[in-house]
């Protein structure tokens, strides 16, 4: 019952703490809740459906099928971030004029809702189908293991969501006027750890080989393996021993988002500069 | 750029010089479970699951999660490791699915 708990509040808070910051990115934005509903509900389909054909999917591309598809929706999500973020460089001020001002309306992020959306189901699903999995081979097990191994999956669950809620309850803390800097940051290292991730996936399905030696390694100070590098791995790409392409993909994602958002936020101001 | 380039030519890996390595799963359990493979070369890791259940090839240091079916088999790309001990696990049976990879 410890594992199975253990084991489903690790995959619920990976992909809780994503939707947490998509729910704070979007505060105010109408039918916000539609996007992010849909997300976690495809999210959930996806992961069934990847489960059931986990043996299919295994044995595309010479058997790294598994680590091609990982990598394909990581690099979607990666582009649903930018695209994200690179909106809010250019009508961020808009929207948070909008969120101070009363009703609590940010029309303008509805732009970006399905980007959004797409991304929290890439996280449910990729989640998600290791839960299901886990707990079908639980479940096809039977005997009375499996009944606490499926209360020890809900706890799991509640538990997941329950930080989750934590962290998106203390993200609105911040003031109308910074959150969505905040959550840009959030996002743009969010963005970069799943393009390092997908890297990893490359390297391991072998289309990527170079620069794969360690560059340098701090699991004396947090393991990978531990929720403290569970959690940073998720929020911020932690790795406990990064190699060359994955810091490669790193730094490259932060720069081309943020060299993004400069541009488009030069050119969204300067037509605004005549206006004013 | 030149030496860049260079560079990539230098720490691009060699093709898979050895045979692939076969490891069953069965009743949860890895056999072998400890792994010796040649330090700074890539390897390859055939694992056959005998059980009935899925489990996931999971090692942090080697930067592997692996979906592995019941009775299917999965590839395992090891990248070069410096010489020692790589832990890994069945992440769904970690109590008994445990094991190592010994670089030397």
């Amino acid at each position: 019952m410890i594992s199975a708990l253990i084991i489903v509040f690790r995959e619920v808070i990976e992909a809780g703490l994503i939707v947490g910051i998509v729910l704070a990115a979007t505060t105010g934005v109408p039918h916000r809740s539609r996007a992010v509903a849909l997300g976690v509900g495809a999210g959930i389909l996806g992961a069934c459906l990847v489960a059931a054909f986990a043996g299919e999917l295994a044995n595309l591309f010479q058997g790294s099928g598994q680590e091609f598809f990982n990598a394909s929706i990581l690099l979607l999500a990666v582009a649903m971030l930018t695209w994200h973020n690179v909106w809010m460089a250019s009508h961020g001020r808009q929207m948070a004029r909008e969120l101070k001002a009363a009703g609590h309306q940010v029309r303008t992020g509805e732009r970006t809702l399905m980007a959004l959306g797409v991304v929290v189901g890439v996280a449910v699903l990729r989640e998600g189908s290791e839960v299901v999995l886990f707990l079908y081979g639980i479940a096809a097990q039977g005997g009375t293991t499996a009944t606490g191994m499926v209360a020890g999956g809900v706890l799991g669950l509640a538990a997941g969501a329950a930080v989750s809620a934590l962290m998106y309850l203390g993200l609105l803390r911040i003031p109308a006027g910074k959150l969505f800097q905040v959550t840009s940051g959030l996002i743009t290292l969010l963005a970069a750890g799943m393009a390092a991730q997908a890297v990893i996936f490359l390297q391991n399905g072998g289309w990527l080989e170079f620069f794969t030696s360690t560059v340098w390694d701090t699991s004396w100070l947090i393991k990978d393996d531990s929720i403290t590098g569970r959690l940073l791995h998720t929020l911020v790409g932690y790795s406990e021993a990064p190699n060359g392409a994955q810091l490669l993909a790193y730094g490259v994602t932060i720069a081309l988002i943020l060299v993004l958002m400069r541009l488009v936020n030069a050119q969204s101001a300067s037509p605004k500069a005549g206006h004013a | 750029m030149k030496t860049l380039v260079f560079a990539l030519l230098m720490v691009s890996t060699p093709a898979l010089a050895d045979a692939p390595i076969t490891v069953h799963l069965k009743n949860h359990r890895f056999m072998p479970a400890t792994i010796k493979v040649k330090a700074n070369e890539p390897a390859m890791l055939v694992l056959f699951n005998d059980d009935d259940s899925a489990d996931e090839f999971d090692s942090s240091s080697l930067k592997i999660e692996k979906v592995v079916p019941g009775h299917a088999k999965g590839n395992i790309r090891l990248r070069a490791l410096a010489p020692g001990k790589y832990p890994f696990m069945g992440e769904y049976h970690a109590a008994t699915a445990q094991g190592m990879v010994i670089a030397q």
